[in-house]
C-alpha cells in the first residue's frame, strides 16, 4: 500500500518506534506480574519488578556474640562470627547505629557503644575488639546492607496451587467452561440453519429478536434467574451455571454462525435436497462440516467469556472450596492477600494464562469471527 | 396471524385453522418427547455409571459434561427420527407427508434455542420490570417506590455520573487507540507481531487484569522503595508517590485505564481490516494529488470507515455500560468509583433489596435499548 510513504525513511522510523512504544505500553503490565510471579518473595517486596536481574540491597540487623564469650588474643579481648545467619552473603557497608546503618565501609573500624571495635568483612565475617574484658549477655547490634543476587523460584506457585485453592480452582473452572461451550454451539447451530435455510412463519421476526438480544444486559438476568433457580431446586450447581451460560451466549451463537450459514452456496444445499436428503441429514454431512470456522470462532469467543467471568460465576455457584472458579479465587484473594503481590501475580498468571495460550493458538479463528461480527461482508 | 408459507393444504381438506392446530400441537408433543426421552436417558446412564464407579470430582464433571451433550444432541436425532417416522417420507402420501414435515421440522431445530432465550433472557427482562415495583423480597407491592428513591439516592447520581464518564472515555481512547495501532501496525513489517501483543490483553480477564494493573498503581510510603510502577515513575521525576486509586474523581481515570488497555486490541483489528479494505484507487488518487500521509489517513481513510467506527463503538459502549469487575476487583466502589452495576450487585447481595437491585438493572437495560434498536435496524437491512 502507500508505496509514496514508505520511501520516506524518516517517517519509518518514526511509525516502528511509536509501534515499538504501544507494544511496550499494552505488553509491560502483563510482564510485570509474570516477572514478579517468579520472583522471591522477599526482594519482591522490597524492589520493583524492573530491577529483578539485578542484585537488590537489603538492610539486615544482625547481633554479635554475647561479650562474655571474648575471648584474649595478644592482650585484647576478641569476638568473631558472620553476621549472616545462613552463613553466606555479601556486605556492601556496616554501620552501628540505627540512624546511620551503612556509615562505614567494609573493612573498616566502627566503634561501638559498648566500647568495642568493629569490623566487618565483605562475606559477613565480624570481628569486635576490646582494650579490656566485657561483659554482658546480649550482643550488640550490626546494621549491614546486604547485597543480594537475583533469586528466581517456583515456590510462589507450589504455593498457591495447593494451599490458596488455585489448583482447585482451575479444575472448577474448567468443569464450568467446557460444557458452556459445547453446548450453545449445538443449539445455537441448528437454530442457524433453520433460520438460513428452512422455511416458516415468523422467522424474520424471530431473527430480529435474536439480534436484539445480544446487547440485553446480564445485569437484568440475575435477579429473575436466581429466583427460579431457588424456586425449581436447581440452586447453586454446575448444570445451573451450564444453562445459564447457554443463554447468555446464544444470541450472539446464533447470529453469527446464521450470518455464515446463510453465506454457503445455495447450489451445495439445494442439490442435495434434490437427490432426495432430509434438512437433518443436510445439516449433519453437509452445513456443520461446512461452517467448522464459524464454530470455531464461537467456540473461541464463548471459551474466553465463559473462563474469564466472575459475574455470572458469583450470582449461580457458592462460595466454597467445591464451586470457587478462578476469577472469584482472585477477587477474593485481592481482597484477603491484598499486599502479598508473590500471592497475587502467581495465582493471576495461572488465570490468564490458559486464556493466552487459547488466543495465541486459535488466534486466526478469533479473528474471523470478530470480523464476520462487525464489518460488512466480513 | 401466522400463515403457512408451505405449499398445498394437506390433503383430506381439514380447514387451514384446524391444520395449524394439529401441527402445533404436533410439534409441541415431538419437542417434548424428544426432550424427556433424551435426558431421562441421560440421567438413567448417569446413575448407572455413578453406581459402578467411584465418586472423583474430575471424573464426574467429565461424565456430567458428556452426557450433558449427548442429551443435547439425542434431542435433535431423537425428535427428527420421531418426525420421520410420524410423516414417513416413503409410501402413499409421500408428497403430503414431506409438506407436513416441512411445516414442523423448523420447529424442532429452532426449539432448544427459543426455550433457552426464552427462559434466560426474555423472562428476566418483563420479571425484572414486576420486580422493580416489588419491596425487598419480591413479594409486596410497592408502586414506583422504588424509582422514587433511585431519583434521590446520592450513590446512584453517582454511579450514574461515573457510568457516563466511562461512557465518554474509553469507547474513545479505545477507538482512538486502535485506530493508530491499525493504521500504524499496517506499515510495518513486523506488523502482525505487534499486533498479536497489543490484541493480547482481549484474551485477560477483568478479574486478571484488575490484578495486573493494581500492582502497577500500587503505592508504598514516601522514602521506602516503591514497587508499583507508576509510583516507581513518578518518584524518579522527583514527584511525592500517590495511593492512585484513592484519589477521588481521577481515580475513575485510572480505572477506566484497564478497560482501554483490553479493548484496544479488539478496536485495532477490526479497523486494521476495515483500513485494508479502503479501494486502492481513492488513495493513489490522493497520493497523485500530492496529499501527506496524514492527510490521506485523515481526508481519505478514516471518513471511508466511519461505519466500522461506529460499529467498534457501540460494541465497546455496551461493554462500557455492563463494565463491574474492573470496579468490583479493584476499589469495590469506594472513593466514588461505584458504577451502576457494581451498585446493582451490592443491593442484590448486601443489601438484599431485590426490588432495588432490579430497578437499577433496569436502567441499565433503557441505556441499553438505543443501541438495540440500531443493531436491529442495521440487521435488517444486511438480511435484504
Amino acid at each position: 500500500m502507500s508505496t509514496a510513504v514508505g520511501q520516506r525513511s524518516g517517517l519509518t522510523w518514526a511509525v516502528n518506534i511509536a509501534v515499538v512504544f504501544l507494544v511496550v505500553a499494552w505488553t509491560l503490565p502483563t510482564l510485570g506480574i509474570l516477572v514478579s510471579s517468579f520472583r522471591d518473595k522477599d526482594q519482591l517486596a522490597v524492589s520493583g519488578w524492573w530491577t529483578a536481574l539485578t542484585s537488590s540491597e537489603r538492610n539486615i540487623v544482625a547481633r554479635t556474640a554475647p561479650p562474655d564469650e571474648a575471648v584474649e588474643e595478644d592482650g585484647r579481648w576478641v569476638l568473631q562470627g558472620n553476621v549472616f545467619e545462613s552463613g553466606s552473603g555479601r556486605v556492601s557497608a556496616f554501620g552501628v547505629s540505627i540512624q546511620r546503618p551503612g556509615e562505614f565501609a567494609i573493612g573498616e573500624s566502627a566503634e561501638m557503644r559498648g566500647g568495642g571495635t568493629a569490623t566487618v568483612q565483605e562475606n559477613g565475617d565480624y570481628i569486635v575488639t576490646f582494650p579490656e574484658q566485657p561483659e554482658g549477655r546480649r550482643g550488640e547490634r550490626l546494621f549491614v546492607t546486604s547485597v543480594e543476587p537475583p533469586k528466581f523460584t517456583t515456590a510462589n506457585y507450589e504455593t498457591v496451587l495447593f494451599s490458596e485453592g488455585i489448583g482447585q480452582s482451575f479444575v472448577n473452572t474448567l468443569t464450568v467452561t467446557i460444557p458452556a461451550t459445547v453446548i450453545p454451539i449445538l443449539i445455537a447451530a441448528y437454530a442457524a440453519y433453520a433460520l438460513s435455510w428452512m422455511q416458516f412463519p415468523g422467522r424474520a421476526v424471530l431473527l430480529a429478536t435474536i439480534v436484539g438480544l445480544i446487547v440485553v444486559p446480564l445485569q437484568m438476568a440475575l435477579i429473575p434467574l436466581l429466583r427460579l433457580y431457588n424456586e425449581i431446586g436447581v440452586g447453586k450447581s454446575f448444570i445451573g451455571i451450564w444453562l445459564a451460560h447457554t443463554g447468555f451466549g446464544l444470541p450472539l451463537a446464533v447470529y453469527l454462525l446464521r450470518n455464515y450459514i446463510a453465506g454457503l452456496p445455495r447450489e451445495i444445499i439445494e442439490s442435495a435436497r434434490v437427490d432426495g436428503a432430509s434438512d437433518f441429514e443436510i445439516f449433519r454431512k453437509i452445513v456443520l462440516p461446512l461452517s467448522f470456522p464459524a464454530l470455531a470462532s464461537f467456540a473461541i469467543f464463548q471459551f474466553l467469556w465463559v473462563w474469564n467471568d466472575l459475574l455470572v460465576a458469583t450470582v449461580f455457584l457458592g462460595n466454597n472450596e467445591e464451586q470457587l472458579v478462578l476469577t472469584g479465587r482472585l477477587r477474593e484473594l485481592l481482597g484477603s492477600r491484598g499486599g502479598n503481590w508473590e500471592i497475587l501475580s502467581a495465582s493471576a498468571f495461572i488465570a490468564i494464562v490458559v486464556p493466552i495460550v487459547v488466543f495465541f493458538a486459535l488466534q486466526r479463528y478469533l479473528v474471523r469471527g470478530l470480523l464476520s461480527g462487525s464489518v460488512k461482508g466480513g | 396471524m401466522a400463515v403457512s408459507t408451505t405449499t398445498g393444504a394437506p390433503a383430506g381438506g381439514a380447514s387451514g385453522a384446524g391444520a395449524l392446530i394439529t401441527t402445533a400441537f404436533l410439534t409441541l408433543f415431538i419437542m417434548a418427547a424428544g426432550v424427556a426421552v433424551s435426558v431421562a436417558l441421560a440421567f438413567a446412564v448417569y446413575s448407572a455409571i455413578s453406581v459402578v464407579l467411584p465418586y472423583y470430582k474430575l471424573l464426574n464433571a467429565v461424565l456430567v459434561m458428556i452426557l450433558g451433550v449427548s442429551a443435547c444432541f439425542g434431542y435433535f436425532w431423537g425428535s427428527n427420527r420421531l418426525l420421520d417416522s410420524i410423516y414417513p417420507a416413503s409410501g402413499e402420501n409421500v408428497a403430503a407427508n414431506l409438506t407436513k414435515a416441512n411445516a414442523i421440522r423448523p420447529w424442532l431445530f429452532m426449539g432448544p434455542a427459543i426455550i433457552v432465550l426464552g427462559f434466560y433472557l426474555v423472562y428476566p427482562v418483563v420479571n425484572s420490570v414486576v420486580l422493580s415495583f416489588h419491596g425487598p423480597t419480591g413479594e409486596n407491592w410497592v408502586g414506583a417506590y422504588n424509582y422514587q428513591w433511585l431519583v434521590r439516592d446520592a450513590n446512584f447520581r453517582e454511579s450514574l455520573r461515573n457510568n457516563i464518564l466511562w461512557l465518554i472515555v474509553v469507547p474513545a481512547a479505545a477507538t482512538f487507540f486502535g485506530l493508530v495501532a491499525a493504521a500504524l501496525t499496517d506499515r510495518i513489517p513486523w506488523g502482525n507481531v505487534a499486533k498479536s501483543l497489543i490484541f493480547m490483553p482481549m484474551a485477560i480477564s477483568f478479574v486478571g487484569a484488575s490484578v495486573i494493573w493494581k500492582f502497577i498503581y500500587d503505592y508504598r510510603p514516601a522514602g521506602t522503595e516503591q514497587i508499583g510502577l507508576l509510583n516507581a515513575i513518578v518518584t524518579s521525576l522527583g514527584g511525592d508517590p500517590q495511593a492512585w486509586l484513592t484519589i477521588p474523581f481521577w481515580n475513575n481515570f485510572f480505572l477506566m485505564v484497564v478497560l482501554i488497555w483490553i479493548q484496544t486490541g479488539f478496536a485495532m483489528v477490526i479497523l486494521s481490516a476495515a483500513l485494508r479494505g479502503i479501494p486502492e484507487e481513492t488513495i493513489e488518487a490522493a497520493i497523485i494529488d500530492g496529499a501527506s500521509p496524514f492527510q490521506i489517513f485523515y481526508k481519505i481513510k478514516v471518513p471511508q470507515i466511519w461505519g466500522t467506527i461506529a460499529v467498534v463503538w457501540t460494541t465497546i459502549t455496551i461493554l462500557v455500560l455492563k463494565i463491574f469487575d474492573i470496579v468490583l476487583a479493584m476499589t469495590n466502589g469506594q472513593w466514588g468509583t461505584q458504577v451502576l452495576a457494581n451498585y446493582m450487585f451490592d443491593w442484590m447481595f448486601r443489601g438484599l433489596d431485590f426490588g432495588r437491585a432490579s430497578t437499577i438493572a433496569l436502567v441499565i437495560m433503557v441505556m441499553v435499548v438505543p443501541i438495540m434498536v440500531w443493531n436491529i435496524r442495521e440487521a435488517r437491512k444486511d438480511m435484504r
